[in-house]
């Protein structure tokens, strides 16, 4: 079977022959399906963008002008003599994995995702087909999350106990996701939610189109800085132990992401406390997911590469890993995570 | 051991210093003295006797989680730190059983006389009955100390609050050669008397880097100056007839230094020199890289002896004829550590670290640029009237370096960090030109920001040219100006140099590769300080 005839991995992404299209690609090109909305993902400077209709709003927010095409989940769209459809991945509001069926060769490309329901994303839907290009994040067997309910509850003893000392807390969470995830999962009866312009930006978009969020305050110069301490502030990862945490005067931080599972990454963060929840798969949910794919033939991108494929071909996969340099231009793998 | 493992995640989830000591003097006042020896003991880097190997735990974690050894092995490599990994990729536990500290370790070093079996299966079955933060520390008892962001500072301080003794003297109560098998808290911390250990060394002063000028530091007739040495921080114990000697690093080091062994026959019982141990020939110290021969050996072989002879160069005065100087001024101690000095033999292996005169900043500046010449790295000045404290305290001692070297220098190669870097690629190896080629010349792992360290990160990712195991041979694409302290001949180095502390000073994205520098350059720099 010659697998190269549904996708192969050039220098500007994935691409695919028989649509003339590519996924995710990192270098300008004429039409790019998108899995999701996350930057090492969505680039600018294509011409023509295919995506889900729920991730629609928030790609046009961040790429501006875009000549932009939707699908629903499972709609299928023929482009030249590819079958295409885009099914839920978990990972955040609308992402996608993409299925390409040319003849009888049925290919995935997984995007980022996670099996656990976290109640914002369409749950991810396990999609049959001979070839499975997965991330791999968390490809080791040392990442295992816990339910997204134990971590809440942690989240808000914190957040309680802070408050109870008249402490400011802060959290820093990627503003596409993660942020909203975590604003749905807190308890407001601790105190108010006060948000970062960059992550209502976010907010905003999303509850334009109908998702449903917590009710949230965007800091601005006017906010009353000194506040009361049951105050809760979502920011992005960058904006801790900065001046502009600073200004909230008595403050607690902690940031919130797979990577706080290593005591190593925590201290690197320096942060209070380092919350484990991450909207990528663990070691169990990629091991999971590959399985239930029914798949023999095995890409594994983004993460630990290397080890992951070491593994399925020990476990009977013909694997191999995407070559570095096209998987994409994430110039931070935290930032994306 | 719920308690000291929630310590420990206490200590992990603030990085404020005030309610880690809070914590570590809460933890001392709960529990009984036993733990508390131990919790001590393990903070100041001591560990119970290993009676596990490191390879022992892989194969059995190995089992224990059904992961293959390798799959271990390569986790290890990310997390860098093997009690963490293993806690992390075992299953849950199906039991549970409560035991204090000291019990814990106690069991641990009772394995020390059973065979393999009996270690095996008490260990497979304290690892089914710990839960995450128990079973993280469990491990760290068998492996290695714990590395908890606790300053030896940091627990003298939670210590003192609890013994109502001075910081000052827990500091030094906490140095020195006990044992918790040995010991009690009670002769450790409590008792008047703490004179019981002779080898037990004082609490080093360190000095800090000046960064403004000297002008900043006021009157000139206020400070003292002397060269400051690169060899080892060393402090030499005369006491009970016996010689100790100690390194900076709390190590006690006397047999790796025998030369030191004839001092109580020159000097009387209950002296303390702190000073510099160099190798020393012709009247004059000898660069670094020779002291390292002697580094890592426990024994010294004759021809060692023979090839790099050490001696103490001293520079300060703790204790004489039995008393506790530190509390006397800087001037006082050096003009005694003058008198001593200057009638001991020269065959003796001790020579005073000259102080040097000066009336005015400029002409000390001038001074401090021949330092190389002189074969020091910079200069120490010392307040006159300054006493001998503890740790690192800015104001009373300055160390005023020479501006290190600086070479320009193109990554070929990068290798992920471990730990704190982990995810992160952070080791690289830098080159030089050798004509059309680079050759390699040095790695280098620190003097990037993490921002930084992000942004070269995910260049090597998408510029990797080959992989050699761990090793990505990148694009040689990026300049980076190298600092270093010294420069010197290396038969181990394909360049034929090697580079003293070498750090990045700089990412020069305003040079191409080929305007690095070149072999002949360093050669050049070897001709003239090497």
């Amino acid at each position: 079977m010659n697998r190269d005839a549904v996708l192969n991995f050039s220098p500007s992404g994935i691409y695919c022959p028989a649509g003339d299209f590519y996924i995710d690609p990192w270098r300008p090109v004429e039409r790019a399906l998108i899995t999701h909305g996350h930057a090492d993902h969505a680039r600018k400077g294509h011409k023509y963008y295919l995506s889900t209709d729920i991730a629609a709003p928030v790609l046009k927010h961040r790429l501006g002008h875009i000549t932009l095409e939707t699908l629903r989940y499972s709609e299928i769209r023929q482009i030249g003599s590819a079958r295409v459809s885009f099914h839920p991945a978990g990972h955040v509001p609308g992402s996608a994995q993409i299925r390409i069926k040319v003849g009888g060769e049925a290919w995935v490309i997984s995007g980022d995702y996670k099996l656990e329901d976290d109640g914002l994303s369409t749950a991810f839907d396990p999609v049959s087909c001979h070839s499975f290009v997965t991330e791999c994040t968390f490809g080791l067997p040392v990442f295992r999350w816990q339910s997204q309910a134990q971590v809440f509850q942690e989240i808000n003893k914190w957040w309680a106990n802070n408050a109870a000392n008249g402490i400011v807390s802060v959290v820093g969470a990627y503003g596409l996701g993660k942020a909203q995830r975590l604003l749905c999962g807190l308890d407001l009866s601790i105190g108010k939610v006060l948000t970062h312009g960059a992550i209502e930006g976010t907010n905003r978009v999303m509850r334009a189109q109908g998702i449903v969020l917590p009710e949230t305050e965007q800091i601005t110069p006017e906010t009353d800085r000194k506040g009361n301490g049951s105050t809760l502030i979502l920011a992005p990862p960058s904006a801790l132990q900065s001046t502009w945490e600073r200004r909230f005067g008595d403050t607690s931080n902690a940031f919130a992401s797979g990577w706080m599972g290593l005591r190593g990454v925590r201290r690197r963060r320096s942060v209070d406390r380092g919350f484990v929840i991450s909207d990528h798969a663990d070691w169990d949910g990629l091991n999971a997911a590959i399985s239930a794919t029914g798949a023999e033939n095995i890409y594994v991108t983004h993460g630990y590469t290397d080890v992951f494929s070491k593994w399925l071909s020990s476990k009977g996969y013909h694997s191999e890993v995407v070559p570095s340099r096209f998987t994409g231009t994430s110039v931070d793998d935290e930032e994306v995570e | 051991m719920k308690r000291f493992a929630a310590l420990i995640t206490q200590l992990e989830e603030t990085t404020k210093t005030l309610q880690k000591t809070k914590a570590i003097a809460a933890y001392l006042q709960s529990v009984p003295d036993q733990d508390r020896l131990w919790c001590v003991t393990l903070f100041s880097g001591r560990r119970p006797k290993r009676v596990i190997t490191s390879r022992q735990m892989r194969e059995w974690a190995s089992a224990a989680s059904g992961w293959p050894l390798w799959l271990l092995e390569d986790s290890y490599a990310v997390v860098g730190d093997l009690g963490e990994t293993i806690a992390l990729v075992l299953p849950s536990p199906e039991t549970e059983i409560e035991k204090s500290l000291s019990e814990w370790i106690n069991d641990l070093r009772a394995l020390a006389s059973l065979d393999v079996e009996k270690k095996r299966n008490f260990i497979l079955a304290s690892w089914n009955s710990l839960g995450g933060p128990e079973r993280f520390v469990f491990n760290k008892l068998i492996t290695s100390g714990f590395r908890v962001g606790v300053s030896q500072k940091l627990m003298a301080r939670a210590v003192a609050q609890v013994a109502k003794k001075t910081e000052t003297e827990i500091a030094h109560r906490l140095m020195g050669n006990w044992h918790p098998d040995e010991t009690t808290w009670y002769d450790l911390i409590e008792a008047e008397d703490l004179r019981v250990d002779l080898s037990r060394p004082y609490p080093f002063f360190l000095s800090s880097a000046l960064e403004s000028s000297p002008q900043s530091l006021g009157a000139p007739s206020d400070w003292g100056a002397e060269w400051k040495w690169d060899g080892i921080r060393g402090q030499v114990i005369i006491r009970g007839g016996s010689c100790f000697t100690w390194s900076r690093g709390e190590e006690l080091v006397t047999q790796k230094f025998p030369e030191f062994e004839k001092f109580p026959d020159f000097l009387p019982d209950g002296t303390v020199l702190d000073g510099e141990i160099l190798v020393w020939q012709d009247e004059h110290p000898l660069p670094f890289n020779k002291l390292q021969t002697r580094i890592g050996r426990k024994s010294v072989s004759k021809s060692i002896l023979e090839n790099a002879p050490v001696i103490l160069y001293a520079y300060d005065l703790l204790e004489w004829r039995g008393e506790d100087i530190r509390e006397q001024p800087y001037q006082e101690r050096r003009k005694l550590l003058e008198d001593i000095l200057s009638s001991t033999s020269p065959s003796l292996p001790l020579r005073l670290s000259p102080s040097i005169a000066f009336s005015d900043w400029i002409s000390l500046a001038k001074t401090r640029s021949k330092a190389r010449k002189n074969y020091a790295e910079g200069l120490i000045l010392k307040k006159m009237n300054s006493l001998y404290e503890v740790g690192r305290k800015k104001g009373p001692w300055w160390k005023w370096k020479l501006d290190p070297f600086n070479i320009d220098a193109v990554m070929i190669y990068a290798q992920a960090g471990h730990g704190r870097r982990a995810n992160l690629y952070t080791d690289f190896t830098f080159a030089v030109w050798q004509g059309s080629e680079l050759v390699p010349l040095t790695k280098a792992y620190s003097g990037l920001t993490d921002a930084e360290f992000r942004e070269i990160s995910g260049w090597v990712r998408r510029n990797t040219l080959q992989r050699f195991g761990p090793v990505r041979q990148v694009t040689p694409e990026h300049v980076f100006e190298i600092a270093f302290e010294g420069i010197h001949e290396s038969q181990r180095h394909k360049s034929g140099v090697a580079l003293r502390f070498p750090r990045m000073a700089r990412w020069r994205h305003d040079k191409k590769p080929h305007e690095a520098n070149t072999i002949g350059d360093l050669k050049d720099l070897l001709k003239t300080y090497g």
